[in-house]
């Protein structure tokens, strides 16, 4: 996920990566991070979040914007075959989210213009 | 698109709904017109930053996802090709007038190797029958299906995230940099190559500008990136452009 400047916000962190803040740590799944700082406010330092987590990370000075990777547990593009949310938006702006669609059967169908 | 929207026409009524995902980091400029011509009645939405790649692992397109009534993904990642097409007695082939070099990637694209009708026999068997059908893979095979993951793999998907964000703030110069470097770390995904690839844009292909995908005729030295559609697919073999279905 993008971040700019030095903190990121606790929220989107946990919608964009599925890990969720517990008094243990950062968790997903089974697997629980122990992190070196408290994790009771809305921005957590960004940098040592990866860091603690293992996450890749990318600097862009330029941009003063940072980039954290997803993780890589277990060696596959998915650790759970809980489908991760996704939310993105429509040609109006207006966003969807994965969940929205519970209840039926879902088709994802990725396509570019290109 | 449209064929899209057919099929989620045709299946809808089942308890099924279809979801299109544009990957451009251009967003809705580079979407807009291909959903518009569409008019879907489906959910389209548009990835700018590929979120599809980093949290599913999509690295071609047309891939599909299914996931079932909880939300357990069945099916992962997986070669989607349009369904069959009816014969219309059209003639076959490229316009005439195409420059040499679209004519040569349209001469490659015929030789991508696809099974629709093997598709689209295993997911209308997964719509009507759900878990009962074959093609409904368990959790672990779901898992163990799933595209590959590393580290360096990771670090490449926050390169192409960069890029992506360096693109919507019109830093073409940062985008190149973290696009190369996406490249490198995530060497399988067409998508990362051909997104970065589209937008080194060639006046000359009129309305493919965005298909040429490769050095400028006039200007070669100046192609910023290692690989072209066109090298790429001669050297990776255009059979093995699409993962084949796996039962």
């Amino acid at each position: 996920m993008i971040v700019y400047g030095q903190t990121i916000e606790k929220r989107a962190f946990e919608a964009a990566t599925g890990w969720t803040f517990k008094p243990e740590g950062a968790c997903k799944a089974e697997t629980c991070i122990p992190l070196p700082f408290p994790t009771d406010t809305d921005a957590l330092p960004a940098i040592a979040l990866a860091d603690a987590m293992n996450l890749p990370l990318v600097e862009e000075p330029r941009m003063n914007a940072l980039a954290i990777g997803p993780d890589s547990l277990g060696g596959r593009a998915l650790s759970s075959a809980k489908a991760p949310e996704l939310c993105l938006p429509d040609l109006d702006g207006k966003q969807h989210r994965l969940s929205d669609f519970l209840g039926q059967k879902i088709i994802v169908y990725a396509w570019a213009p290109y | 698109m449209s064929v899209w929207r057919a099929l989620r026409d045709e299946v809808h009524h089942l308890g099924v709904e279809l979801i299109t995902v544009g990957l451009d980091s251009l967003g809705s400029r580079g979407c807009r017109a291909a959903i518009e011509a569409a008019a879907p009645t489906h959910p389209a939405l548009i990835d700018t930053h590929h979120d599809l790649a980093r949290l599913f692992g999509v690295v071609n397109i047309p891939q599909s996802i299914w996931i079932d009534e909880a939300g357990m993904i069945v099916r992962p990642v997986t070669s989607a090709p349009p369904p069959p097409v009816v014969d219309t007695g059209a003639p076959a082939g490229p316009p005439p007038d195409l420059p040499p070099r679209m004519m040569a990637i349209m001469g490659e694209a015929a030789h991508i190797e696809s099974d629709p009708a093997r598709y689209h026999a295993a997911l209308q068997d997964w719509i009507h029958r759900g878990a009962d059908s074959p093609h409904a893979l368990s959790p672990e095979a779901v898992i163990a299906r799933a595209g590959p993951q590393s580290a360096e793999r990771a670090l490449g998907h926050a390169h192409f995230e960069l890029a992506c964000e360096a693109v919507v703030h019109d830093q073409k110069a940062i985008a190149v940099e973290h696009f190369q470097a996406a490249h490198r770390l995530v060497p399988d995904s067409w998508t990362y190559r051909r997104q970065a690839w589209s937008l080194e844009t060639v006046a000359a292909a009129g309305p493919f500008e965005r298909f040429w995908q490769g050095p400028h005729p006039d200007h070669p030295e100046q192609w910023p990136y290692q690989g072209d559609w066109l090298t790429d697919i001669r050297a990776e073999g255009p059979a093995n452009y699409y993962q084949p279905w796996k039962a």
